[in-house]
């Protein structure tokens, strides 16, 4: 079976460390917050200006001038720090941000990624998303693995214009977590219940099978 | 003499000059630490051909959406423009010049455009559509692309509270991009909710010097809520 919208952040809330300051991306990403695991300290970075975002307020906490990335209200974790835009985006274009999540309309073998426009329909704009992919080390991006009609998004190249170029290193789709390496997709793990055949024949972009691909655990 | 006191006693005097065709850096994040009222005097004024350098460009009924109405901007420099109806219909007609810039690299334009430093390479938006046209250079092995500062004819920004010199306080997010924006206009213009007295401001709590602001004024706010979520 793929795996659901909340499987899907659960398995990404795996990639936290203890200690790590940490950027997620709207949907899914920011779903990761609700699994990091008891006794981890992991702080959350926004990039309208937070660092330590806390739960969503409730209706007496609901304060105008603190929303986060999305734009919805928010609250501040224990220690939350709050800065400038030109600041926020130098903690995420000097590095460091530890690790980043976010989504994808495709990425390729390549390491690139297109996730904020299709040329065409309406053209929303890439927000901070071509600042942290250019500027984070550690990035997973988080999607699905075909579109609705069953088309790869894990592609030889991509087809649709970058938000980065070269930059992806690591992919968890709702089939499997994947790994790029010189021009390929590794295939380090599968959702539970689907065979690496099926990963393979949805995977338009080389793939490396190693022996031991492990079933998720979440 | 008015000396160093930026106060002005109507929202007409602090946007006295502004004219057609001038370029306005606003401060905000989505409808978060707007110049709410700055914006509606530009709407009652009816300047036309506006350049706007913002993160976003307001919602149909709120913010700089308002200045679309009129068909009052010409060009608009933002990162993300998606909550926008009439936006979209003027962008489709070509009434409207869309310049799409990173979050970053837009604040770090502003940042750079009131520092003084003319253009600076960032890796963020090489091999994409951002960085076509833009002279590349290597560093260290990384590939990084020029980008070039935004300065304003006049820059429109929302502050929580000043002393009458036009040093600023913000609050929370309500921080945003207003004070590189306050930085990177020629007239720099700030409404606050609150304006003290000289010295009541702890010169350690300042986050922006008055050094930066020309005009000054208070206002009341409705400070819309764009996405209100809330716990059980």
């Amino acid at each position: 079976m793929a795996l659901s919208r909340e499987q899907l952040a659960q398995r990404a809330a795996q990639e936290f460390r203890d200690g790590y300051y940490v950027n997620l991306g709207i949907g899914i990403p920011t779903l990761a917050a609700n699994y990091i695991p008891d006794g981890m300290e992991v702080m959350l970075q926004s990039e309208n200006g937070l660092l330590g975002m806390g739960p969503f307020p409730t209706e007496d906490e609901v304060d105008p001038d603190l929303i986060n990335a999305g734009k919805q209200t928010v609250t501040m974790a224990k220690g939350a720090a709050l800065f400038n835009s030109a600041e926020s985006f130098a903690m995420i274009r000097g590095g460091h941000v530890d690790l980043t999540i976010l989504g994808a309309f495709e990425v390729d073998c390549q390491g690139n990624i297109a996730s904020y426009m299709i040329p065409g329909k309406l053209i929303k704009g890439m927000g901070g998303a071509m600042d942290l992919v250019a500027g984070a080390d550690n990035i997973l991006v988080v999607m699905t693995h075909a579109s609705k009609h069953g088309e790869s998004k894990l592609l030889k190249e991509c087809t649709l214009p970058l938000t980065g170029k070269g930059c992806i290193k690591r992919v968890l789709t709702d089939l499997a977590l994947m790994d790029i390496e010189d021009g390929k997709f590794i295939l380090r793990e599968r959702a539970p219940g689907v065979s690496v055949d099926d990963i393979v024949s949805l995977t338009a972009g080389d793939v490396v099978v190693p022996e031991d691909v492990k079933e998720m655990s979440l | 003499m008015p000396g160093l006191d930026k106060v002005v006693s109507s929202y007409e005097e602090a946007l006295d000059g502004l004219e057609d065709n001038m370029t306005v850096v606003a401060g905000g994040f989505g409808l978060c630490g707007i110049p709410e009222n700055l914006i509606k005097e530009i709407k009652r004024k009816g300047t036309r051909g506006l350049t706007i350098a913002s993160n976003n460009c307001g919602t149909d009924q709120h913010g700089l959406g308002l200045l679309l109405e009129d068909r009052q901007i010409a060009k608009i420099i933002a990162s993300y423009v998606g909550e926008n109806k009439r936006f979209e219909e003027q962008m489709m007609k070509g009434e409207l010049e869309v310049v799409l810039t990173p979050q970053g690299t837009l604040a770090e334009k502003m940042r750079a455009g009131g520092a003084g430093i003319p253009a600076f390479y960032t890796a963020t938006g090489y091999g994409t559509p951002v960085g076509e046209g833009k002279e590349v250079r290597v560093f260290n092995g990384r590939h990084y692309i020029l980008e070039e500062a935004i300065q304003g004819d006049f820059s429109i920004a929302k502050a929580w509270k000043a002393d009458r010199y036009g040093n600023l306080v913000f609050r929370k997010t309500a921080r945003n991009f207003n004070p590189m924006a306050v930085t990177a206009g020629k007239i720099a213009v700030v409404e606050v909710e609150e304006i003290v007295a000289v010295g009541e401001l702890d010169p350690d709590e300042i986050h922006l010097p008055g050094i930066y602001v020309n005009r000054l004024i208070q206002g009341t706010f409705e400070k819309t809520i764009e996405q209100r979520t809330v716990r059980g």
